[in-house]
Parts: structure tokens; sequence; C-alpha cells
């Protein structure tokens, strides 16, 4: 990860922001606004991820996953509350970050206006079903996976348009983003900043997105979850 | 004729090509303790934990209460527990929140006083607001046996459950579910390397070698029928057997 992963992800995503600021230095419209305000709505994204996959991990480094599991708790029961607890934590740490960028830069987030709201919602979405395959990852591959819990949301980054839009990007890296319920948030919220239109149908394309992928999520899951019990390694993970 | 509330037939797990549990079959009755036990690798925690639904059986069948682990886990699980040396609890909540959690899980009726019983049992009581990352092994052990009563199962799996627990509490908590298989008719399983405990608690035993059953009987039963005058030197008669 660290000789090849990490490296590779600051290239992609540097390089892209550089290509973009070269290509529009003269008059890069609402320069402070799209970054700072793209940083937050990652974080929420990346949060949403965490709050399931290290929220997960937790109960495994307490040992306490068996306890769960041999209670009338049910697999979809732990994830919703997985769920649960990602959005308290998510919701905290935007309301931080939100104070922060105030005090500091003056940018106030809430001037993008209502159209934030169904965005951000799907930013969430999205971190979910990151974190419910992580998890699902981690069940099954044990400790060798526990690095996905940080590492596989930002797998997304580069794809995700946040720091550039997605014409920045190669034919094929195009191809992939568009896929990516992610950069359909990032360049509506481009959008809404710069010419002040919500966005319909990247909202449309982010929701339908967000619905297969958190419906695959959960179905890889369970599935998983069978084949976990039949190899013995909840057991394995759990002590 | 008593009824069994566990039921096992033929029950064998296969993982790659280990067969960790061989064909094995056994009953559990109302307010009997059944003692597992074998050298390690002998297939016992593998048996519990096709027991609890943790692992999916190659082959066999599990009844509990009469009604079949695959297509009733949840409704089972309601009335049973377990506790575990090498499971623990939620180590950022206090003992008390962790207890309210598992009350929760199990829709304990009574939560406060069934907590407080418990407390006062395992003679936890006094550390009741201490964070459970904070607790001695012996403490956490007595927080999971705590735990492991919180629904007043019918069916209790307890895989080494004094393995850290110092002589006296111990010897306090066999006394302890000594009376409560007494006064509430529990059944319990019951693994332990601790070969005079296991005489001491157990009704009867399963001794497993290789993933199946080699002896079973009240524990006089299976010490004679080694030759042996404890299950001490029946268990080191099997083990060195496996070494030679």
């Amino acid at each position: 990860m660290e000789v090849v992963y990490w490296p590779l992800l600051d290239l992609l995503v540097w390089g892209f922001i550089t290509v973009y600021l070269a290509q529009y230095r003269q008059n890069l419209p609402g320069f402070v606004t799209f970054f700072i305000g793209a940083l937050i709505l990652w974080d929420i994204l990346f949060r949403s991820h965490q709050g399931i996959s290290v929220s997960f991990l937790e109960d495994v480094w307490a040992k306490n996953l068996l306890n769960l599991f041999t209670s009338p708790l049910s697999p979809a029961e732990y994830i919703f509350a997985l769920m649960l607890v990602s959005v308290v934590k998510l919701v905290t740490v935007a309301a931080i970050m939100a104070v922060l960028a105030w005090i500091i830069y003056s940018f106030n987030i809430f001037l993008i206006g209502v159209s934030l709201v169904p965005f951000v919602l799907n930013l969430v979405v999205m971190g979910w079903a990151i974190g419910i395959i992580t998890t699902a990852l981690i069940l099954r591959f044990g400790q060798e996976a526990e690095v996905l819990a940080w590492a596989l949301g930002f797998l997304f980054m580069p794809v995700s348009a946040v720091f550039y839009p997605v014409s920045v990007l190669p034919q094929f890296l195009q191809t992939i983003a568009h896929y990516v319920p992610a950069s359909h948030v990032f360049e509506g919220m481009r959008g809404v900043i710069s010419s002040g239109v919500f966005p319909l149908s990247q909202l449309m394309w982010s929701s339908g997105l967000n619905a297969i992928y958190i419906l695959a999520a959960f179905l890889f899951f369970y599935w998983n979850f069978s084949v976990v019990k039949r190899k013995g390694l909840l057991v394995r993970i759990g002590e | 004729m008593r009824e069994p509330v566990v039921k096992v037939e033929k029950l064998t797990k296969v993982f790659k090509s280990l067969k960790a549990v061989d064909d094995v079959s056994f009953r559990i009755f109302p307010g009997e303790i059944l003692g597992l036990l074998g050298p390690n690798g002998a297939g016992k925690t593998t048996i519990i934990h096709m027991l609890l639904g943790l692992t999916t059986p190659t082959s066999g069948d599990i009844q509990v209460f009469g009604l079949d682990l695959r297509k009733h886990r949840k409704e089972i699980v309601q009335n049973v527990n377990f506790s575990s040396s090498y499971v623990s609890m939620p180590n950022s909540l206090s003992v008390n929140e962790s207890l309210k959690v598992f009350a929760r899980l199990y829709k304990t009726k009574k939560r406060e006083k069934r907590i407080q019983e418990l407390l006062e049992a395992f003679e936890i009581a006094g550390i009741r607001d201490k964070l459970v990352r904070h607790l001695s092994s012996g403490q956490q052990t007595r927080l999971n046996l705590a735990k492991a009563l919180i629904n007043d199962p019918k069916v209790l799996f307890l895989d080494e459950p004094t393995a850290s627990l110092d002589p006296d509490i111990a010897d306090k908590t066999r006394t302890h579910l000594r009376s409560i298989k007494k006064d509430r008719n529990i059944s319990i399983l019951y693994t332990s390397h601790n070969m005079k405990e296991m005489e001491q608690m157990s009704d009867r035993i399963i001794f497993l070698h290789r993933g199946q059953i080699i002896a079973q009987g009240e524990p006089g039963e299976v010490i004679r029928s080694f030759g042996r005058s404890n299950l001490e030197e029946v268990f080191l008669k099997v083990a060195r057997e496996e070494e030679a």
C-alpha cells in the first residue's frame, strides 16, 4: 500500500488538480468555494465510509463480534446500526469543519443553499456502500484487509471529480467517473456554484447509481457472510 | 421420557482437508451440565460455534428446543447464551453500559433489576462505572459471565469460562453456575482444560479426539472405562497416545 497505492493516488489527484489549474488559471470561477467546499463534502463521504468500517473494526479489536453475532441481532440490523453511528460521526465532523472553514477562511458552505441537501445525502449513501463492502472484505480476509477501512474510499477520489471537473480526466477515466455517484455530486455542486442552476440530471444519475450500489453492497455482504460462516472465518476474526 | 433441549445428529465439519468434527451425535437434557473435553484441536470449540450458528456445519442436524437451528436461529438464540474467555465486551463502554446493551439486544424484562442481580452475583457491582478496557482479565471474565446470564437463558454454552480467574473467583463462579442450574433448571455445555473442574461440574462428559467421540457418560464411568483414577489421567493418556 505504502509503495504503490498511496503514491499513485497522490499522483493522480494532485496531477489532475495541476492540469485543471493550468487550464483555468486566468479565470477560475469561485476558486475558494470550489476547493474548501469540495474538501468538506469529500470528508462527508469519507466519514460515512469510515463510520461503518472503523466502527466494525472497533468491535473486532474489542473481541465483541461473537457476542453480537450470538445474540438475536441479525447481520442487517448490525449494518443498520453501523449506518446510524456513521451519521452521528459525520454530522459531528461536518459541523466542526464547516465552523472552522467559516472562522479561518470566511467560507460559508451553507451559501450553496438547499441544493446541498440531496447531494450530501448521496455522498453519505455512497460512503455507506463502500463501508459495507469494506466490512464484508475484512470479515472474509481478516487482519490483512483492515487497511481497506481507510484506503478503499480514497480509491474513488481521482474519479470523483472532487477538486477538478470530469473533463480534465483522460477518456477512459471519464467513462469510469460516469458510473461513480460522487462525480455527479461534485459536478452538480460546481454547476450550482457557477451557474446557480440546480442540476437535476446529475442528481438523478447519482441517486440511481447509489440505489444500485447500496443494494449490491448489501447482497455482497450477505453472500460473503454465508461464505465466512461456512469457512469458519467469523470465529477467527471474532476471537 | 425427558425431551432433550439440544439434539445433535451426525454433525460434521470439514475445513478444506481437515475433518474438525466427524459424525458427532449427542443430546443435552434440561438441567444437565454436559462437559466437552479433549486435547487442543479435538473439535470442542467448533461444535460450540456450530451450536451458536457462527459456523455452518458441513452436514448433520442441530435442534434446540425441538427447532431446527438453520430455520429458527433468531427464536433459539433468544433463550440461549454464550461466554468464552477468548471473547470480550465493548471496551469503550462501562460495565453497566455494556450489560445494558446486551439486555436490550435480548429484550430482557426488568433490565435494571436483572443487571443489579448479576453485578452482585459476580462481585462486580463496585466496578459498574469502570470502562471495560480498564478491567483485569478476571473482571472481564466475570462480566462475560454476567452477560451470558442477562437473558436468563435455558441453555448456556461456556467455552473455558474460568480460564483467567483466580482460584477463589473460579470457585465462586462454579458455585454460582451450579446454583443457577439447580434453581432454574438451566442446561449447560461446558468446556475446560481444568480436568478437576470438569469432574466437579459435569453430570455427563463427552470425550473428543480428532473430531470424534471416543467416550461418553458420567465422569466416573468414563474414568473407569479408561482404567484410570481421574479425568486428568484420562486426558494425559489420550493426548500422549496422539503424540506417540
